[in-house]
């Protein structure tokens, strides 16, 4: 009974923060058009959306792309030639390891993050503060780490894809007695740009769920350390939960309608 | 004529019926005051009795069940964010925190709305940036960051920021609450002094009887969300008024103890 409570409470919690991101969504759209006077703004946030991430990032897709080689190799023994390891590392890194788990690692860091940041700011009153003289914090605060999100995470997936190839690479050549030239070979068949057009796409996506919900949650939060450290976890809770479900969509939407 | 204020001139910032409840908690029930152009109004009331919400809603930063706040004559509920803005460019705020913005230094706090709404840089920043420290008595920290001053400091620098782009209103939150007695009567006379270097008018918000009647022109008393008198600083200490004898003999009760918790209610 207890834990059913708690999971209704939880997803209610997770609505609750995607419900009024729509509106901060809007407001961050609308002033957009001051984008030229927040450049400043922007470089801090992209900053440190992405270059505080890669060694997270570094460490995870460099894992990431040594286990699907042990893995596809695996499950590819008796059926293909080792020829198609290459592909099938290419293609899972760039379509879907790459992204999501990049936007995975990164929504715990940096939502979490944005999160706190701006909900210490509200609990402290210096959301309010900022309103008082006149300055939006859609503009000010949300505009900056959506563009961020939305230009950073793309960027650290491109890293990301290639350092999880160079992990698999390394490990078919080490552990897997697969040569570079089959490896890269097997890359070469089946090459679509689309392939990573897409995975880019969707962590474009994924980055701007990112921002939004650490910035919903904290602009959000409410009843002083506590409520900060809701507002964090509400954040990363709620980011993970839409990457999954938005991956779900926009795999079906461009690998089934616009890269058929 | 008092205090070269003509109370004749109208209605400056009328509030008018406000009632503001948070689910069951009715905290505003019915607030109805005005007040005039350039005189210091203080809002009087204990601790909780949603002092603070009353101030948030002058500058619309609640809203409220029902009732209007009128800055000179224009409803300020009804207004688009773009002409909310320029009233509240006219407004300046010090919070009952200093709510600093702490991923700044205090220059650039302070700076921050001469920055954003005027355009201004470089070293016509830091001129008036210093201009405005020094008028609080604190020129020369524009270096340091919030979390290296002291509590009395950032009310300081607080205010320093509140009147950065010269505002016609500025509105005190608790500016002496959590402050020892030596620091909270410096504050008490930075205010004096400010009103009357600038002229604004000013609405200050506290439960201190003797900075009320220090910084005050007029003193409203609220209790139970309702304002239950108002009258000048003199007729409040002579009024026979049931509820303001009995807070008056409160706050005496209590200045003779110091005050023993003090909680910050966000
Ligand atoms: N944002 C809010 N949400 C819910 N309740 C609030 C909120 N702000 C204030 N309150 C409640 O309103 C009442 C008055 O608060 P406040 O205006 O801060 O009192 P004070 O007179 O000490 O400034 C308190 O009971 C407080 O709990
Ligand atoms: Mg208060």
């Amino acid at each position: 009974m207890d834990f059913f409570a708690k999971l209704g409470k939880s997803a209610l919690d997770v609505f609750r923060v995607v419900g009024r991101a729509g509106i901060v969504l809007w407001r961050a759209i609308l002033s957009v058009r001051r984008l030229g006077r927040s450049v400043g703004l922007i470089f801090e946030q992209m900053r440190q959306f992405g270059i505080d991430s890669l060694p997270l990032v570094i460490i995870t897709s460099v894992f990431t792309g040594a286990v699907a080689a042990v893995q596809v190799s695996y499950q590819l023994k008796e059926f293909l030639p080792k020829a198609y390891l290459g592909t099938a590392i290419f293609k899972s890194v760039v379509i879907e390891l790459g992204p999501v788990l990049t936007a995975l690692v990164v929504g715990g860091r940096v939502g979490a993050s944005i999160a706190a940041e701006l909900g210490t700011m509200r609990v402290t009153e210096q959301i309010d503060a900022m309103e008082a003289m006149a300055i939006d914090p859609h503009r000010y605060l949300v505009m900056p780490r959506l563009v961020a999100g939305l230009v950073m995470l793309p960027a650290l997936t491109v890293i990301a894809d290639i350092l999880a190839i160079g992990g698999g690479f390394v490990v078919a050549g080490v552990a897997l007695d697969v040569s570079a030239k089959v490896f890269i070979d097997g890359m070469r068949t089946m090459f679509y740009a689309g392939d990573v057009l897409g995975g880019l796409i969707k962590a474009c996506a994924f980055g701007g769920i990112i921002a939004l919900m650490g910035c919903t949650a904290g602009l959000q939060a409410a009843g002083g350390a506590v409520g900060v450290g809701r507002a964090a976890t509400r954040a990363v809770v709620a980011s993970c939960v839409l990457i999954l479900i938005g991956d779900y969509i926009l795999t079906t939407l461009i690998y089934g309608i616009i890269f058929p | 004529m008092i205090n070269g204020i003509n109370w004749k001139d109208g209605s400056f910032i009328h509030v008018d019926d406000l009632h503001k409840s948070f689910g069951s908690n009715h905290v505003l029930r019915g607030v109805t005051f005005d007040v005039f152009e350039g005189e210091t109004l203080v809002i009087l009331g204990a601790s909780g009795c949603g002092k603070s919400v009353l101030l948030k809603h002058i500058i619309a930063l609640m809203y409220p069940d029902s009732g209007r706040v009128d800055y000179r004559g224009e409803n300020i509920f009804e207004m688009l964010a773009p002409e909310l803005n320029e009233v509240r460019k006219n407004f300046g705020m010090v919070f009952q925190g200093a709510a600093l913005f702490d991923s700044m230094t205090v220059g650039e706090n302070v700076g921050l709305p001469a920055f954003e709404h005027w355009g201004t840089r470089g070293e016509e920043l830091s001129k008036l940036v210093e201009e405005k420290l020094t008028l609080v008595g604190l020129g020369g920290i524009a270096h340091l960051r919030p979390s290296e001053i002291s509590g009395g400091m950032k009310k300081r620098v607080a205010l320093a920021r509140a009147i950065a782009l010269d505002p016609d209103v500025i509105l005190y939150d608790e500016p002496t609450t959590g402050l020892d007695p030596i620091m909270a009567e410096q504050i008490n006379e930075l205010i004096r002094d400010t009103q009357k270097e600038l002229g604004a008018t000013s609405i200050v918000v506290t439960h201190d009887l003797h900075s009320a009647t220090f910084i005050g022109d007029r003193v409203a008393l609220v209790v139970d969300g309702r304002v239950e008198f108002v009258g000048t600083t003199d007729e409040l200490m002579s009024t026979e008024h049931e509820a303001v004898r009995n807070f008056i003999a409160r706050g005496q009760a209590n200045r003779d103890r110091p005050e023993p918790d003090f909680t910050v209610s966000f």
